[in-house]
């Protein structure tokens, strides 16, 4: 029941939510005089004064800390579990495992605790084994120490390149394939290679990369009795409380999340992990609040990742640059259950390009390893690294220019769901971006640097995500007090985002108020209105056309109370710096605070509701990316010299947080194609190497590019909502790896195809480009 | 004002103040926080053996009862109730942690609490005047330097500690200063315009 909740949200045939009695749309604004322009955020100084409360620093008195022991083995079956030594130590106050006596407070759980969070047969290194409770995170660490466990090791398989072999190790009996392979096609592809004048074909792999959020996951949870409250680090508080509900057998209303800062998800928060019911269950145990966050280890182990791939690509082109045929095969591992381990990961070469012929078959694979969480793109970074790397080979190949054979096979139209896009900013991201990165310019200032030790090379990548429009459900409220100052309430977490800036943005534009006095309520069961989780890079289109809404119904009421007041026709009436003015007749003015019935009633409240999106058509954010590097052919080491980012994400909301969120998806993107790797000792013991950031490498601020520019494509999408908002998370982190593979190759003309491209993997490169130019 | 016959805080690009404090640090880890070594780990160090001590954190004196072991990251967020300091690694990886001691940065999560007495503490709790943000965080807000917002207040003590070393550091300086702080939500690139306008507010510049 645990993994159900993993929401992944990215899958098609999804639930579809209802919203009740959306009102119809808005246009989109023509003009705006708040939205779009550069803000601050409105928690920024809660942020940088450290007075911002993230769940890992709540301090409730007579707090425990809880800690998990998790299995050193990649598979084994738990034997026993003595807790005799831990539960005698100082400070120690409670331990829960599958062997531990149940008292009258965990009986009712006994199944959950016996079978689903401690199970007796554990498939992952990490997967939980017990966890304890104790006056200080040390007294707890103690405890788990103090745990004798015995283990049956088993057999394992931790690549899932060797676990089809005849005779792997099974992970689950029923053997390591995850279902059937998923297929797709259309058209037809041998027509197609045979109507090619160039086919290719090349395998590319990319390594497993982690979530790794700075504030790891967890929670405080604390019992009132019957009523149980967790504040949670989480992209999503509605679906932590929809998954503890269910896990504890408890209804919804007696459950209450909190979430108001947390630091950084990336698809690992989106839903409770096992931690959320561990610490509910060892509060309940010990009466007692538990903190419970788990060790910066843990999240390499247990937290989530973007799986490897493994994908190989034919592809067939005319002399022209028309795509004739695209055969793609993928193999990936939701590690040691059933996570989505090739989810995505054809979408692209489906998508992306016009190409009548199109066949893909991706198969997803157990492994004794961590499970995949949805992962920023979840599929699409590895099918761009391989999908990217293709279209410039193919450039290559007929002697055309990389950024030319992208615009030349541009589609209007969703080709895997035959409905138009409501608009596509592909074309104007590959062209302006081109043309704002100075592309042709910058090819051949390095291409004059082909016989130096030190070379440049550009390169370009593009992408498209399969979601971004949002949808309904959203709720949300709207408050104008008496003093005309507002409170708006909803339910959406904001991830570092700058959601809560973004909503704020949109009230002022509608109602026309000083955003300073909007104070927001969000991400509490509590006290706000139904949310889904912020992911999918929907947060924005699908929460902002309802704070839209609600601003409207507000000022409806609003006017109508000042109509009443002035004796004039509510049609001629207006909102105007916090004041209802007079747009024809006689000049009148009144500001809300003088509104007598508002003061009579305290408040007047607005409701919203998301709508749903437009018929018949597709509501996806594009984008290209452009790099120029530096190469070393001494040392290996790639520089990043200039880097370009142009996204069509629709509206541009907030342009400072836009800004910002490209960095941060360029710089994951950065991580992923050229630091991050989980390395698994695949031949010994199957568990991981290296256990920090130490051995697991994120960008750091060495890392990132010299010059990082990101140009808005802003299309204003008229169809796709009705702040014509598209999102942008996403989008700005899947083109990024292979724009700098394209890069490194247009430099040294040698091609890495699997990530991440290290100082080590280049000097390989070049080691094997000598040896084939000598023989 | 003298600009530079301080060695820079920065050390360019061969060697980061990451590489060189986890390489110094690497020996209190086991120390600080006991590794998650399950049934097999060495002998179990007694707990409950307190220590009093007083430590001085942005100019006040707190006096408390800590163990050894514990380390400064630990008493300051969970003892003295002082939770800018973040931890988001506890092992020296990554300077959500960060703090002054005597204006130096150091990774709480490695500083025992105990060698800590006797040292003036800064947190970013105590970078503000009063209500107001220091200039540090000012700048900090208003080149929106951050998302998520975690390592923030360990980025902020960070650039602190260049700043007072090195009030008009270069661009190397900069990433060299920064560069024992990650941020995984990759706002490095307006993090460095905090650092330059930080230097500009702090040296009275245009506000
Ligand atoms: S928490 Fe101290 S360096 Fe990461
Ligand atoms: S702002 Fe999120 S980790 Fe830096």
């Amino acid at each position: 029941m645990i993994r159900d909740a993993e929401g992944r949200y990215w899958e098609e045939g999804q639930e579809v939510f209802e919203t009740p009695q959306a009102a119809p749309d808005p246009k989109p604004w023509s003009e705006t005089r708040v939205v779009g322009t550069r803000r601050m955020r409105v928690d920024a100084y809660e942020r940088v004064s450290g007075t911002a409360e993230y769940p890992s620093d709540l301090l409730l008195p007579g707090m425990l800390y809880g800690a998990v022991l998790r299995s050193p083995h990649p598979h084994a079956r738990v034997l026993s579990v003595d807790a005799t030594a831990a539960e005698a130590l100082p400070g120690v106050r409670a331990v829960i495992s599958g062997f531990t006596p149940l008292n009258a407070a965990l009986r009712p759980h006994e199944q959950l605790i016996r079978e689903t969070l401690f199970g007796p047969v554990r498939r992952f290194e990490g997967e939980a084994i017990a966890a304890v409770a104790a006056d200080t995170p040390y007294h707890a660490h103690d405890a788990l120490r103090a745990l004798k466990v015995e283990y049956e090791v088993r057999p394992f398989v931790s690549d899932e390149r060797d676990a089809l072999a005849e005779g792997a190790p099974l992970v689950h009996e029923e053997g390591n394939r995850v279902g059937d392979a998923s297929t797709y096609a259309r058209g037809d592809v041998a027509a197609g290679f045979a109507e090619a004048d160039v086919v290719l074909e090349e395998e590319y792999r990319t390594e497993c990369q982690i979530h790794v959020p700075m504030e790891t996951h967890g929670c405080v949870a604390s019992w009132d009795g019957d009523t149980l409250t967790v504040w949670e680090s989480t992209q999503g508080v509605f679906p932590v409380q929809a998954g503890v509900a269910r896990g504890l057998g408890m209804p919804l209303s007696r459950v209450r999340v909190i979430g108001k800062y947390m630091g950084g998800g990336f698809g690992s928060k989106l839903s409770m992990g096992d931690y959320t019911l561990m610490a509910a269950l060892l509060a309940k145990v010990s009466a007692r609040p538990v903190k419970l966050f788990i060790t910066r280890e843990e999240t390499l182990l247990s937290a989530g990742n973007r799986p490897p791939s493994n994908t190989r690509i034919k592809a067939g082109v005319k002399r022209d640059g028309t795509l004739t045929a695209l055969d793609l095969s993928a193999t990936g591992t939701g590690g040691a259950y059933r996570a989505g381990g090739t989810g995505g990961l054809d979408f692209l070469v489906r998508e992306l390009y016009r190409c009548s012929n199109v066949r893909t078959e991706t198969q997803d694979i157990y492994v004794n390893a961590g499970p995949a969480r949805a992962m920023r793109a979840p599929g699409y970074p590895q099918a761009a690294w391989a999908l990217e790397q293709m279209m410039d080979a193919l450039a290559e190949a007929i002697e055309m220019d990389p950024v030319a054979l992208r615009l030349k096979n541009i589609s209007l139209v969703s080709q895997v769901r035959g409905r138009p896009y409501t608009t596509t900013g592909l074309e104007a991201c590959i062209r302006d971006g081109a043309e704002a990165f100075g592309w042709e310019a910058a090819k051949a200032r390095a291409e004059a640097t082909r016989d130096a030790p030190v070379r440049r090379g550009v390169g370009v990548a593009a992408a498209m995500w399969g979601a971004g429009g949002g949808g309904p459900p959203a709720t949300v409220i709207l408050k104008l007090f008496s003093d005309g100052s507002l409170n708006l309430n909803l339910g959406a977490s904001d991830i570092g985002t700058g959601t809560k800036t973004i909503m704020a943005m949109v009230v002022a534009e509608e109602l026309w108020v000083d955003p300073d006095t909007i104070q927001i309520e969000h991400a509490d069961t509590g006290t706000t209105q139904y949310a889904t989780a912020s992911g999918g890079s929907k947060t924005v289109p699908t929460e902002s056309p309802a704070v839209r809404a609600a601003a409207l119904d507000l000022k409806k009421q609003v006017l109508e109370i000042a109509a009443a007041q002035l004796g004039v026709d509510v049609a001629t009436l207006a909102l105007r710096e916090g004041k209802v003015v007079t747009t024809s007749g006689p000049s009148q003015e009144v500001p809300l605070a003088r509104l007598n019935d508002l003061r009579r009633r305290g408040v007047v409240v607005g409701v919203g509701y998301r709508g749903p999106n437009p018929e018949g058509k597709m509501v996806n954010p594009f984008a290209a990316h452009f790099c120029e590097v530096e190469v070393d052919t001494r040392t290996g080491r790639v520089e990043l010299v200039r880097f370009l980012a142009a996204q069509d994400s629709g509206r541009v909301m907030n342009r400072t947080t836009y800004d910002n969120q490209v960095h941060g998806g360029v710089t994951m993107g950065v991580g992923f194609g050229m630091t991050e790797k989980r390395v698994l000792d695949r031949g010994q013991t199957g568990r991981l190497v290296g256990h920090g950031w130490t051995d697991y490498r994120i960008p750091t601020a060495m890392d990132v590019p010299t010059s990082l520019e990101v140009l808005p494509i802003d299309l204003g999408d008229r169809e796709a909502n009705s702040t014509g908002a598209k999102g942008l998370g996403e989008p700005a982190t899947i083109a990024t790896a292979p724009a700098i593979a394209n890069a490194v190759h247009h430099a040294l003309g040698v091609r890495i195809t699997a990530t991440p491209i290290t100082p080590a993997a280049v000097l390989e490169a070049l080691a094997a480009q000598r040896q084939e130019s000598t023989r | 004002m003298s600009s530079s016959k301080e060695p820079p805080r920065g050390d360019g690009l061969s060697v980061s103040r990451r590489g060189f404090l986890t390489s110094m640090g690497l020996g209190a880890v086991g120390v600080a926080l006991p590794e998650i070594t399950p049934a097999t780990g060495p002998e179990i160090v007694p707990a409950g053996d307190v220590t009093r001590i007083a430590l001085r954190i942005n100019g006040r004196t707190h006096p408390a009862l800590v163990e050894p072991r514990w380390s400064l990251l630990h008493v300051l967020r969970a003892e003295v109730g002082l939770t800018a300091a973040k931890e988001g690694c506890g092992r020296g990886e990554c300077g959500a942690c960060t703090v002054l001691v005597d204006d130096q940065p150091r990774y709480a999560c490695l500083t025992l609490a105990v060698e800590a007495e006797g040292a003036e503490i800064t947190t970013a709790e105590g970078l503000m005047e009063g209500e107001e943000l220091g200039p540090t965080q000012q700048a900090f807000a208003e080149t929106d330097a951050f998302q998520c917002g975690y390592c923030t207040p360990g980025q902020v003590m960070a650039t602190e500690a260049l700043l007072r070393a090195n009030p008009h550091p270069s661009p190397e300086d900069i990433r060299g200063g920064v560069s024992g702080n990650l941020c995984r939500c990759g706002a490095y690139e307006n993090i460095f315009r905090a650092v330059e306008r930080a230097a500009e507010l702090r040296s009275g510049g245009a506000s």
